[in-house]
């Protein structure tokens, strides 16, 4: 495993990525959990600029503190006050930010703007999320997560549940899944929250093979993973389909009764009414750790891409 | 007895024909060409012919215009098994065949209106690849998203 392979690289998303990359960037995240005194201030001399063009806490929080813990400065882009309010496009606003920093962070509503700020920037570019599409650091922590806990990706048992539609992360964590051998993965999700036609076709490309289900009772008993998804009601082009769907799944302690032993759910967050939060006491609940594990994949991350990074 | 064939229309002397376009998308081929009937350009349009290799299709002669090859490319979008024969004194010159291009650039919409593309379409051209020819399939490369042959047809024409 070389550090080469990450080195100056955009992460657009994990599809872009082998198998060893991802496992040398968990070896990485590994260091930072377990022996955080190490941790050296290895970008000191480096500004990481963070452009959130929606809202975002756990993707623009972690990022700016794996930045800090690293030694790096951050440049935060607020939208709402720049002038992107005046209209300036993605591409002029991606060059300022290419001028001013030495790796960009970045959320957008529209699919495939990760690729055109890359295509725009000599530096580095983080896609942290795009629409419905990629949100690959999510993936990859959503991975380190099930590694850590479960001590193993392959040969588990996973459920995605809920809205596989528009939920990006879902999409991502399949791609990324994809990388690794999982047992069985089962997709479960009213027929309108089922993969798009263009998410269906690189599942099939990519290898993955899935089972469509209406309901989790009929595999919560064989289940290691139960991936539970947000209704995503801003991405939804009709507001009447939307509250078709809405409440349409619901994860509860009573719905757990049958779930396999030692098995973990993670949710990507935040909730809403898809998961109780009586759920949050029972030893299945992983959704708080997995969201903390995003601290150090995001400094692996930002370490490998910036470290020796050629400008 | 045999029953003898006869041509529905006459030869050229000069000009183009392009054989093989897609059933009913004639019209859309003229349309691409800039309606060269209304500066007085002889046109011949024949539709929905029988043919060994489509079933049916429509078959054009227009006279003294030749396609440029931007022309030709977008021909392929509309009508992907069309041939374009070049006439020079009722004798084919030179034959071409309508390929599709295995990039178009700028000249297809996606169709996701959440795509880049298009919330960006004024500092940002469209790209598609090719995925496949038959059926017509082009993936845009921001969304992923796939343009049909239906739906490309129903942009160009």
């Amino acid at each position: 495993m070389s550090r080469d392979a990450w080195s100056g690289r955009d992460v657009l998303s994990i599809l872009d990525f082998s198998r060893p990359d991802i496992e040398l960037l968990f070896h990485k995240s590994n260091s930072f959990v377990d022996r955080p005194q190490l941790t050296k201030k290895s970008l000191s001399d480096k500004i990481v600029a963070t452009a959130f063009f929606e809202p975002s806490t756990r993707t623009r929080l972690s990022f700016t503190a794996a930045a800090l813990k690293l030694g790096a400065d951050v440049l935060d882009l607020s939208p709402e006050v720049s002038s992107v309010l005046k209209g300036e496009s993605l591409p002029d606003t991606i060059r300022m930010l290419d001028g001013y920093s030495d790796i960009i962070v970045m959320r957008h509503p529209s699919e495939g703007a990760a690729l055109l700020a890359s295509e725009v920037a000599s530096v580095p570019i983080i896609n942290g999320g795009d629409g419905s599409q990629h949100h690959p650091s999510q993936a990859m922590l959503d991975l380190f997560t099930v590694k850590r806990l479960k001590g193993e990706i392959d040969g588990l048992n996973y459920a995605v549940v809920g809205d596989i539609r528009y939920a990006r992360a879902a999409t991502s964590f399949l791609f990324g899944l994809a990388k690794f051998k999982p047992g069985a993965v089962h997709l479960v999700s009213p027929e309108s929250l089922r993969p798009r036609s263009e998410v269906k076709d690189t599942l099939k490309r990519i290898g993955l093979r899935t089972e469509q289900h209406e309901n989790l009772e009929s595999v919560i008993a064989d289940v290691d993973v139960i991936y539970l998804t947000r209704i995503q009601k801003e991405r939804f082009p009709d507001q009447n389909e939307y509250e078709k769907v809405k409440g349409s799944y619901r994860i509860s302690k009573s719905s757990l009764a049958n779930a396999k032993k030692g098995s973990i759910i993670l949710h990507a967050l935040p909730r809403t009414n898809e998961l109780a939060h009586e759920v949050d006491a029972l030893p299945n609940a992983a959704y708080m750790k997995q969201a903390r594990f995003g601290l150090p994949i995001r400094m692996a991350l930002l370490d490998l891409v910036l470290g020796g990074a050629k400008r | 007895m045999r029953e003898k064939k006869t041509m529905l229309v006459q030869k050229i002397s000069d000009g183009t024909v392009i054989d093989h376009i897609t059933a009913g998308k004639a019209l859309s081929v003229l349309r691409l060409l800039g309606n060269p009937q209304n500066r007085g350009v002889t046109v011949a349009l024949v539709a929905n012919v029988g043919s060994s290799k489509m079933g049916k299709k429509d078959i054009l002669k227009v006279g003294d215009i030749e396609l440029t090859d931007e022309q030709v490319q977008k021909l392929a979008l509309i009508a992907p098994l069309a041939s374009v024969n070049i006439i020079r004194s009722y004798r084919v010159l030179k034959k071409k065949n309508a390929v599709p291009p295995k990039t178009v650039l700028g000249v297809l919409g996606c169709t996701g209106a959440t795509c880049v593309s298009v919330r960006e379409k004024d500092s940002v051209s469209s790209v598609f690849s090719l995925v496949s020819s038959s059926p017509l399939v082009y993936r845009c490369k921001y969304c992923g998203r796939d343009l049909t042959e239906q739906e490309i047809s129903a942009q160009l024409g």
